[in-house]
């Protein structure tokens, strides 16, 4: 018994051990970069620089910042996925609250109809071939109109609905004299304060994050959303990864150290916010599991 | 009816995008029955019927695809899909609740990253010539040649799986914690008084408990087995590893957007998309025949 109580403490260590090892890598990514990013070129140029700053250089921030791009792309990037947030939640919403009262005629057929588009759709070219024919290549809105209301989304807040707002708590609204458009804006919204964090935090992130369609859709570059724009300074110099080495001895900031800020700078966004809206994603995938 | 008239009136919104950008899409899928050329339209291209398809069939570029998503899909079947189980598992076990939700948080970072960060982190840190660990390894002495861990076909393929891996543990960990915090506390009493140790309560109670759970994410792995995600492959992608990289979501950007074969990829897209929907209904079927909840 004494010595099966000690293999389960070793056995507790071990696993803590196991998840410190996993959150490490989480995180050691992004102090490397980090102190890649802050440290003198020299340093990095001598591969020398680990988890800590090497001397100090600001020198690729500076660059960034004059050169303008990123930040150019950065504030468009924010209002974009802020335009996309805000249309995406109230035509979420618009299909949610409908089809959640079981008393609609119809619902199954247009469920039907939103959900099928889920499972199967048109690909790629049929798409930018539609896109075309809008007149919506190389602008703003192909980022936005095509993909605000998503059937995911939609499938989570209309569980979220059906299960939370009984039919007979609207049913007492209604013959208290409420319309429905009072019920809707007085008391489902104010109950569902949780769930339109959720898909408006799911909104947010999937636009923030998605690239491949400005990629498909955009050649302006002053259109194009800011992870693109990532990718493209840092895959394109991965490719000539000889040739932006021996550039880099001439010019005071090596790409490398470029790169890192460049990484950096795109990442500190998301690094600030998802600690604080994690739970609702948490609670979000919850109720996706669960299901209507 | 008459009471609801203003539900329809939200109803049209959504369902106006839904028909205008989804089933506004579908009637584009005729070019891949057409030789398709941009400059004549959809009127002055002609019909070849399933010319297209047996072009595809036979094209060599598409067997590569075809077998590069299918190999690459199978092995993260078996690679990063346990990965979530056994992590839920040791955070299950961890006893100290304040230790446990900072890493969790910390866990669950990657999954808030886009392919385009996860992609250039990936390459600061695995590059032959400047990456981290190869730099750890050579000026520590833990190796005498540099890896190209992203430039040969078999390293890129493994650093590839091991990334996606790192990007969807912590996040998978999530539902199977929830299966396993909803099963009865009773059982594992009841066993402890019975005298089981932690993994004889691990392997009768826990693991039965969240065998739903694992055989309804399996299921719905199973009907993605045709998926293929373009932003990764191209966040992780370069010249090098082509032979590996190049799958379906590549092959429909390359033949067509890139150099015009508009009816080819879209063929190409129309069979992933039928065969991805079968997948889907039949795992669903499968899903429902073993007495598990569907996904539909």
């Amino acid at each position: 018994m004494w010595y099966n109580r000690r293999k389960s403490i070793i056995a507790d260590y071990i696993m803590v051990l196991i998840i410190i090892l996993l959150c490490s890598i989480c995180l050691l990514p992004f102090i490397h970069l980090a102190s890649k990013s802050i440290s003198d070129n020299s340093f990095v140029l001598a591969k020398k620089v680990y988890f800590l700053p090497k001397g100090f250089n600001l020198e690729a921030y500076i660059v960034i910042f004059k050169d303008g791009q990123l930040t150019h792309s950065m504030l468009y990037s924010v209002l974009v996925t802020a335009v996309f947030t805000v249309l995406g939640s109230i035509t979420t919403v618009m299909a949610a609250w409908p089809l959640s009262r079981r008393r609609l005629k119809g619902r199954i057929v247009f469920t039907f109809i939103i959900m099928f588009t889920m499972y199967f759709g048109a690909g790629l070219i049929p798409t930018y071939l539609l896109y075309n024919k809008l007149k919506m290549l190389n602008t703003m809105w192909v980022l936005i109109l095509p993909l605000i209301f998503a059937p995911y989304n939609f499938l989570i807040m209309k569980t979220y609905f059906q299960s939370m707002i009984p039919d007979s708590l609207e049913e007492s609204a209604y013959i208290d004299g409420a319309s429905n458009t009072t019920i809707l804006i007085r008391i489902v919204l104010p109950l569902s304060k949780p769930i339109l964090a959720t898909i408006a935090l799911f909104l947010a992130v999937g636009r923030w994050n998605a690239y491949e369609d400005s990629k498909f859709f955009i050649t302006k570059k002053s259109l194009h959303m800011i992870q693109y724009l990532l990718s493209m300074m840092v895959l394109s110099a991965s490719e000539a990864e000889k040739i932006s080495i021996s550039e880099a001895s001439l010019v005071t900031t090596t790409p490398e150290v470029i790169h890192a800020a460049a990484i950096m700078f795109v990442s500190i966004p998301v690094l600030c916010a998802y600690p604080f809206v994690q739970k609702y994603f948490v609670k979000g995938i919850m109720i996706g599991a669960i299901k209507g | 009816m008459k009471r609801d008239w203003d539900l329809y009136l939200l109803l049209i919104v959504p369902l106006f995008l839904t028909i205008l950008f989804k089933y506004g899409a579908y009637p584009g899928l005729r070019i891949a029955f057409m030789n398709y050329l941009p400059a004549k339209g959809y009127a002055g291209s002609e019909w070849v019927g399933f010319e297209t398809f047996q072009k595809v069939f036979k094209d060599r570029d598409f067997h590569v695809a075809l077998r590069n998503s299918l190999l690459f899909n199978f092995a993260e079947v078996i690679v990063s899909f346990p990965m979530p189980i056994i992590l839920a598992l040791i955070l299950n076990e961890l006893k100290v609740p304040r230790f446990k939700k900072v890493s969790q948080t910390i866990l669950y970072l990657p999954h808030f990253l886009s392919w385009a960060i996860i992609g250039s982190i990936t390459y600061t840190l695995f590059r032959t010539e400047t990456g981290l660990v190869n730099n750890m390894l050579v000026n520590f002495g833990l190796a005498e040649n540099r890896i190209p861990f992203l430039t040969e076909n078999l390293n890129w393929a493994i650093t590839y799986l091991l990334v996606g891996v790192w990007a969807g543990m912590g996040w998978g960990s999530i539902v199977y914690l929830a299966a396993i915090s909803s099963i009865n506390v009773e059982l594992y009493e009841a066993a402890m008084i019975d005298g089981a140790g932690r993994w004889k309560r691990m392997w009768y109670i826990t693991l039965p408990g969240i065998k739903p759970t694992i055989i309804t994410l399996l299921i719905m792995t199973l009907g993605r087995l045709m998926g293929s995600n373009y932003e990764r492959l191209h966040a992780m992608g370069n010249v090098n590893v082509k032979g590996v990289q190049y799958q379906l979501a590549i092959y429909i950007y390359e033949k067509g957007l890139a150099s015009g074969g508009f009816s080819r990829a879209a063929a190409v897209g129309l069979f992933q998309s039928i065969v991805g929907l079968l997948l889907v209904l039949a795992s669903d079927k499968f899903a429902k025949a073993l007495g598990e909840e569907g996904m539909i």
